[in-house]
């Protein structure tokens, strides 16, 4: 094959290995300006952005760029887009937030932090409550009242349980038949000799005739299966025998909901209310 | 007589073809400009066929189509518009193959006749095409472009020049806001460029795609298919014996000669070393040297511009021609439909065809997802019962607002909380809501059950009546 004009008529270095050559020609003259706009921009980055470590500080760059100004302008764009709903929060009522589903979702959405910073140590991320200590709010079992103003009270107020301790006033063997009575009350079984106990003992005052608790008083309903301080027989005795907050008395169990209404805005608290409504407890007024 | 008419002729011819096309020329390393002659012929047609689909991806977004942009990939609301069909971001499984058989499609084509694709519609080529259609209205023929280039500096220079880089311009802004146009109301755009309120997004796409295109199709040009492009790097191995290529043909062609007096002896072959081919071909190959070159973009014009000449001196077409290694060596090369590859190529394609056809006739209209909450898994009631908590999320794809009814089976005497009768979903929007289930222990068989929910559509034209399964928990 003649095949003339060999397209490597190229000066090479003279070194060449396994038939490919080392050639002197430049680069293409588009790599060449490329490489020396890439300088250029180099320079001109190192002039308009934060750049150069010095011992105690940094180069600031002429336009004032920062990472904290770019994280806060993204926070004022997504505030813009929160305005038009945080405006409607700020005339509504819980209960018009809970009626109208756009802003019940957002609520909930933007309920999240605050849900986590205030209650989710207590309560559980998702209101699963911790067994025996802090109650479940996914349950209809509502010790003070599951509607709007109920809730919005015990967020605003705070609760504190008050359960005398029996020790002192009853014997062993009365104890011991209240307990029994109480864990077969709820399930559903419980005995006539257990409800005179329950009348001897005065426990009607506070947890009703029928033994379904008063939300005045935050009583417990000890009719249903849901334990506020555990569900077994010596975690029902135990609180029998020491009450409940009660002061000076050993073994007495601790349930206070701390009161948020002087850390927490209106607007928080009825974003919250909204919140642990829809988590499941919620009642009509 | 006519034959002696003929020769002459054909010495005049040649002659001029010999002055335009007397340079030498090498593979472009950079440093310099090819200007390519202008050709006219068979694939040249083909060619011209090729751009007027670009002229179509520019018209078309101002397209109208059931009264939205024809095409419209809103990415802010996450919907792409293609005529009447509109895509979320659920059904982007479709994509995938769509670039199957997108990537199909260029491989089979290359192993066919190899870098067609480049050669006839890539938009380097096609934009390069046109750009360099401008400068020989402007500074004539590659002859007197040259002489420009080398000419100092004067008015009419900076005129020509001035003007050509004017329209080089308009062309690359018009690709700029084209590309743009894909993205948002193509009519709006317009408003917005020539009122400066264009989102930065715009300004950004816009600059990027003029730059590029100003650049690339001015001045880098071969530059370009040589040394930047990806698909450049990896076509020679899809490239088999069987896949056709511009081929010099050696055998006839050589030893090559200059013709004297426009007759070619029988000692020489058919070439008669004009160097037309390299002198038309945009990335400066002399197809001469071999068939496969990493420069030859295989656009044919090379083909075109022998064939005329092989007229000129009466000897047959075809000294360049489109031709497989195997016919080379005397091989007849197998019918299209009988290489493995191309079947391989031609069958995955189909399937991808296929999928994506059943995908876009039966894009659902609502996306439904149902997520069970799994902290806690239950909850006990006071009534002894269990509560399973549900959220929801339902997006309505269709353009109005519907009215459903959602239900549930699967555990006797099972309780839906959380939802009332209906549940209307606005179009384009989803609002997660959540759903509770309550049942009595006693009749839940095990410790987790399988639940059914129905959506329904109440009072609608459109008619759904999806089942969804998850699942009820208990202690
Ligand atoms: S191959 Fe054809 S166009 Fe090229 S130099 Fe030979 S005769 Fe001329
Ligand atoms: S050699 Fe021929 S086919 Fe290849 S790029 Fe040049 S003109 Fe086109």
């Amino acid at each position: 094959m003649a095949i003339k004009n060999s397209q490597n008529q190229v000066p090479d270095t003279g070194h060449e290995w396994d038939g490919i050559r080392e050639l002197t020609n430049p680069p293409p003259r588009w790599w060449t300006i490329a490489f020396y706009l890439s300088a250029v921009w180099v320079i001109v980055y190192l002039i308009i952005y934060p750049s150069i470590p010095l011992v105690t500080d940094h180069t600031k760059g002429v336009i004032g760029w920062t990472a904290i100004g770019e994280y806060k302008e993204a926070v004022a764009a997504n505030d813009a887009i929160r305005k038009p709903y945080l405006d409607k929060l700020e005339t509504m009522s819980a209960q018009d937030i809970i009626n109208d589903p756009e802003m019940l979702n957002f609520a909930n959405s933007s309920t999240k932090a605050l849900f986590g910073d205030y209650c989710a140590a207590c309560h559980g991320s998702n209101g699963q409550g911790i067994a025996g200590m802090f109650p479940v709010l996914l349950d209809d079992d509502w010790l003070y009242g599951g509607t709007v103003s109920d809730i919005t009270t015990t967020i605003a107020s705070g609760r504190k349980g008050n359960m005398p301790a029996h020790t002192g006033t009853l014997d062993d063997t009365q104890i011991n038949l209240l307990t029994d009575f109480v864990i077969a009350a709820a399930a559903g079984s419980a005995t006539q000799e257990g409800w005179d106990a329950y009348q001897a003992a005065g426990c009607f005052a506070c947890h009703g005739a029928d033994a379904k608790g008063n939300k005045w008083m935050g009583s417990a309903n000890l009719t249903d299966g849901i334990w506020r301080f555990g569900s077994d027989r010596e975690a029902v005795m135990n609180v029998i025998k020491h009450g409940v907050n009660q002061d000076g008395v050993d073994g007495t169990v601790d349930g206070v909901m701390p009161a948020f209404g002087d850390r927490l805005s209106t607007n928080d608290i009825k974003l919250l209310t909204v919140k642990v409504w829809s988590l499941g407890g919620g009642q009509s007024e | 007589m006519s034959e002696e008419k003929n020769n002459l002729e054909n010495i005049h011819n040649i002659e001029k073809i010999y002055n335009e096309s007397a340079e030498h020329f090498d593979v472009n390393l950079g440093g310099k400009k090819i200007h390519p002659k202008k050709v006219s012929g068979r694939f040249r047609n083909y060619k011209n066929f090729a751009w007027v689909f670009w002229i179509g991806y520019i018209l078309l977004p101002y397209l109208r189509w059931d009264g939205q942009q024809s095409i419209l990939f809103d990415i802010p609301k996450r919907q792409f518009h293609l005529f009447s069909i509109t895509v979320y971001p659920q059904d982007i499984w479709m994509l995938a193959f769509l670039l199957i058989l997108l990537a199909m499609m260029l491989f089979g084509i290359t192993a066919i006749a190899g870098r067609v694709f480049c050669g006839y519609f890539c938009f380097q080529t096609v934009w390069t095409d046109w750009f360099v259609q401008i400068e020989s209205w402007i500074e004539g023929n590659p002859t007197q472009r040259r002489k420009l280039d080398d000419a100092p500096w004067s008015a009419k220079k900076i005129r020509k020049k001035s003007f050509k880089y004017l329209i080089w311009i308009l062309i690359s802004l018009l690709t700029g806001i084209t590309f743009a146009a894909y993205f948002t109301d193509a009519y709006q755009l317009w408003v917005d460029i020539f009122t400066l309120q264009a989102h930065l997004y715009v300004w950004v796409t816009l600059l990027a795609f003029f730059v590029g295109t100003f650049l690339f199709a001015g001045f880098m040009r071969d530059q370009v298919c040589l040394w930047l492009c990806p698909y450049a790097r990896i076509q020679s191995v899809m490239i088999d014996k069987d896949s056709i290529l511009p081929t010099y043909d050696v055998k006839r062609g050589e030893p090559r000669s200059k013709a004297k007096k426009g007759v070619i002896d029988s000692e020489h072959g058919d070439c008669i070393d004009c160097k037309v081919c390299v002198a038309v071909c945009p990335m400066g190959v002399d197809i001469r040297n071999s068939a496969l070159q990493e420069g030859c973009i295989m656009c044919g014009v090379c083909i075109d511009a022998c064939d005329d000449i092989m007229d000129k001196v009466n000897r047959p077409r075809g000294l360049i021609r489109y031709n497989s290694e195997k016919e080379i060596e005397g091989i007849d090369l197998p019918p299209v439909y009988k290489r493995p590859r191309v079947i391989i190529y031609a069958g995955i394609s189909l399937i991808a065809i296929m999928a994506i056809v059943m995908g876009l006739l039966n894009i659902p209209p609502l996306a439904v997802t149902v997520i069970h909450e799994r902290q806690p898994m239950y909850v006990t009631m006071s009534d002894g019962s269990i509560r399973n908590s549900y959220t929801f999320k339902i997006l309505n794809k269709t353009p109005e607002a519907l009215n459903v009814k959602i239900s549930v089976e699967g555990i006797d005497g099972i309780v839906m909380k959380g939802v009332g009768e209906f549940v209307i979903l606005k179009p384009n929007k989803m609002i997660p809501f959540s759903v509770r289930l309550e049942a009595m222990p006693d009749k839940v068989v095990d410790k987790k059950v399988p639940v059914y929910f129905t959506i329904t559509t109440v009072d609608s034209d459109i008619k759904i009546s999806e089942r969804y399964e998850n699942f009820f928990a208990k202690p």
